[in-house]
């Protein structure tokens, strides 16, 4: 009976079987994969302590512009102590990347829009950065500084900085007879002078502006998210009757809506859709390719009379994740390529898109913001610039003052009593954060 | 007898020495049920249970916490004024989209079984919509069909009528965003329930039709008393599938209304609410899950009133 067993082939069925066996083992080993590092490369290195040897993963988010794909991945191959895997990752990179960080196969280091987040900081995801600084650290912008850092400790290298204003077309103003206007009146104004026909004067996304007025109007009518001690600073009356600008604004005819790309391209002022547009400084290349000379840049306006005019900065941060293999290893690639390596820096920020550099010693070296508009942008970093949020501002925050602004502008919502429920939220996330 | 029984099985043939443990028709089954209940433990369940366990945890930024919190998540997303308005503008929503659905694709099944010719060419073209990828569409409609200048499809016909051009999707009074999204949904699911109708209506005998004929009972009165009650099994499917389709509804959503900017508060469906909560920037798995949870449960009472008001379930019935 057992030799008949033994002696048996195996059935149609048992082979069917452990094919399909055989199939979902791969399938699901191939689940597990794509964790940005060599299988085997890491091995000496890691086990056998801190230091030199092992592989470091390095992600990045899609960049928009041709050649920092290959431009971030001759950095890292550079390094001689330990082997840099870069991920670029297309697509939801905030979602994909702080996901990431919850398992171990997540990056090592990161780029972060604006530094890490809060609860990451107090969730002990990222580890403290201060000492990868060393005496450069005065040479970064120190308002960029300021938004990574919590309790003293500094979670974040700044890549570089990327900053929103307004461009327009100098033709288009000169022939309305439209000066550049400096205060929000005058954008109003300006807005209808300029709007002729198929042309419209202003565009602020096709939201209205929903999504991108809130930091501006804040900072512009001399408030902000937060006060220096941390306490809500929006709710009040300069703020609500900005707004309420906006919303009439919004329903003037004067704003570009619905545009084919929205303000984060600059699609509708070079295709001359309008004459004043919200955009990032990141599309100077484009639009001096399409509009040549015939346009110049604005800080956001003032508003009323304690307003100073103002522009958002922001700055992808490489951070280090505390589940990295080797941490010691990964803080001291970030010192090399974001604190050491000064050529790089400058070659990331000037050679692919249009970023402005952010230490003092390499935007005096800058050579393409040495002249003109970009210039005068540029200036905007020291005069008009501040983070985009605070630090403190969670996304629930954000989410509350979004969702109010748009409810302002685009339905008409009371300004006043809408300002006051975001201030209940605002305050609810500080005591949850502990201030 | 054993000895007896020996025998027999030896003279029976080659077959019964073959009875060894491989023949056992529960390995059988366990090997070929196994990878696809092992994908639904992983990929479903576990995830189910999972998330009911981090709602009652302060999860921010882990998956794994410790803090436990009781039912606080679940009173601050019940407090949350922008979930209970998502919830309620999604009932609503399915209160509308699921009989017009119904209806249209019950009309359109009706249409197309009648159809003397090109029947088959009729089905497809009303069918191939189900092929489409749900973003593709949300992009054809926000681009191209709604697009907002005087270049958008939409525009252009009403320019012929000396209309100037609507920002259909930057306006929220009128809220023509609803038109964009309902239009699109109905474009996409219609001819999918429009096929399950066909089915159950090809399967009405046709004696039955005949017999009302003779009685006087012809059009209008046919279908009321012969129709809808041969396809009372369909219809409850129907309804359940659409149903759930609304209370789920998320990817047209978010390709059509959402911006650089994120989501508008305009529109927002639960889900796209509760996945910028837990997998957007916020990164709060305790308050997704425990609005997750009370998704579930919504869904849940109007499946269970709705299986009570069109009876699905009832012996006999189905």
């Amino acid at each position: 009976m057992s030799s008949y067993l033994s002696g048996s082939a195996p059935s149609r069925r048992q082979l069917l079987a452990a094919g399909g066996g055989v199939l979902a083992a791969g399938a699901l080993a191939a689940c597990g994969g794509n964790t940005g590092r060599s299988s085997g490369g890491g091995g000496g290195g890691t086990s056998g302590g801190s230091g030199g040897g092992g592989t470091i993963s390095q992600w990045y988010h899609q960049y928009g512009e041709a050649g920092t794909e290959q431009a971030v991945k001759r950095y890292a191959a550079a390094y001689t102590k330990a082997k840099v895997q870069v991920q670029w990752i297309p697509g939801n990179y905030d979602q994909k990347s702080a996901a990431a960080l919850l398992t171990s196969s997540g990056p090592d280091v990161f780029e972060y829009g604006n530094g890490p987040t809060i609860d990451m900081i107090t969730g002990n995801q990222v580890v403290d950065l201060t000492d990868v600084y060393g005496a450069a650290k005065s040479d970064f912008t120190p308002s960029l500084l300021d938004r990574m850092t919590w309790k003293g400790k500094i979670y974040g290298v700044p890549q570089v900085v990327d900053m929103q204003l307004f461009v327009y077309r100098k033709s288009m103003l000169r022939k309305a007879g439209v000066q550049p206007p400096t205060t929000l009146d005058e954008l109003i104004s300006a807005a209808a002078k300029l709007t002729t026909g198929k042309v419209k004067g202003l565009f602020l996304g096709n939201d209205g502006g929903a999504g991108i007025l809130a930091g501006p109007v804040l900072w512009s009518s001399g408030h902000d998210y937060l006060t220096a001690d941390n306490k809500p600073d929006f709710a009040n009356a300069d703020v609500a009757n900005a707004l309420g600008q906006f919303h009439d604004l919004f329903t003037s005819g004067h704003l570009l809506l619905g545009a084919p790309t929205d303000w984060s391209d600059p699609g509708a002022i070079s295709d001359g859709l309008t004459a004043i547009q919200w955009t990032g400084l990141w599309n100077f290349p484009m639009l001096k390719d399409k509009l040549g000379d015939d346009f110049g840049v604005l800080p956001f306006p003032a508003i009323g009379t304690s307003g100073k005019q103002s522009v958002p900065v922001g700055a992808y941060a490489s951070c280090v994740s505390a589940k990295a293999k080797d941490v010691e290893a990964a803080k001291a690639f970030v010192k090399w390529l974001w604190v050491d390596q000064t050529a790089d820096q400058l070659d990331f920020a000037q050679s692919y898109g249009f970023h402005i550099p952010s230490r003092a010693s390499l935007i005096a070296k800058a050579t393409k913001l040495q002249t003109g508009e970009a210039k005068t942008a540029a200036g905007y970093l020291k005069t008009f610039g501040h983070p985009q949020t605070p630090l403190l501002w969670s996304p629930k925050s954000a989410t509350a003052m979004t969702d109010a602004v748009d409810k302002i502008v685009r339905s008409g919502a009371n300004p006043t009593s809408s300002l006051a429920s975001v201030q209940q939220v605002v305050n609810a996330e500080l005591k949850r954060i502990g201030v | 007898m054993s000895e007896q029984a020996l025998e027999r099985a030896t003279a029976a043939g080659p077959a019964s020495p073959r009875r060894k443990w491989t023949d056992s028709p529960h390995l059988w089954f366990w090997i070929f049920v196994g990878p696809f209940v092992a994908g639904l433990l992983v990929f479903v369940v576990i995830p189910i249970l999972w998330s009911v366990w981090l709602s009652f945890y302060d999860a921010r930024n882990t998956v794994t916490p410790t803090h436990f919190v009781g039912f606080a998540n679940y009173s601050r997303m019940l407090e949350d004024p922008s979930f209970r308005s998502s919830l309620v503008t999604f009932v609503l929503f399915a209160a509308f989209i699921v009989p017009t659905t119904f209806v249209l694709s019950l009309a359109l099944a009706v249409l197309v079984g009648g159809a003397r010719h090109a029947q088959a060419f009729f089905r497809s073209v009303f069918f191939l919509p189900t092929a489409c990828s749900y973003v593709v569409a949300a992009m054809i409609w926000r681009h191209s069909l709604f697009g907002g200048t005087a270049a958008g499809m939409l525009n252009t016909v009403i320019g012929w009528f000396g209309a100037a051009p609507i920002a259909w999707l930057s306006i929220v009074h009128p809220p023509w965003y609803w038109l964009v999204l309902v239009t699109v949904r109905l474009w996409l699911q219609v001819g999918f329930f429009m096929v399950l109708f066909l089915a159950a209506l090809q399967r009405v005998p046709k004696h039955l039709y005949e017999a009302a004929a003779l009685d006087g009972a012809t059009g209008w009165k046919a279908f009321r008393y012969i129709t809808l009650p041969q396809l009372r099994a369909t219809s409850t499917a129907v309804l359940m599938l659409l149903l759930v389709n609304a209370f789920q509804a998320f990817d047209e959503f978010y390709n059509v209304l959402s911006t650089t900017g994120g989501y508008p508060p305009y529109a927002r469906p639960p889900l796209v609410y509760l996945f910028n909560i837990a997998l957007g920037n916020g990164q709060d798995f305790g308050d997704g899950s425990a609005g997750a949870v009370i998704l579930t449960l919504i869904i849940a009472i109007f499946a269970v009133l709705q299986g009570r008001l069109t009876g699905i379930g009832r012996r006999g019935d189905t």
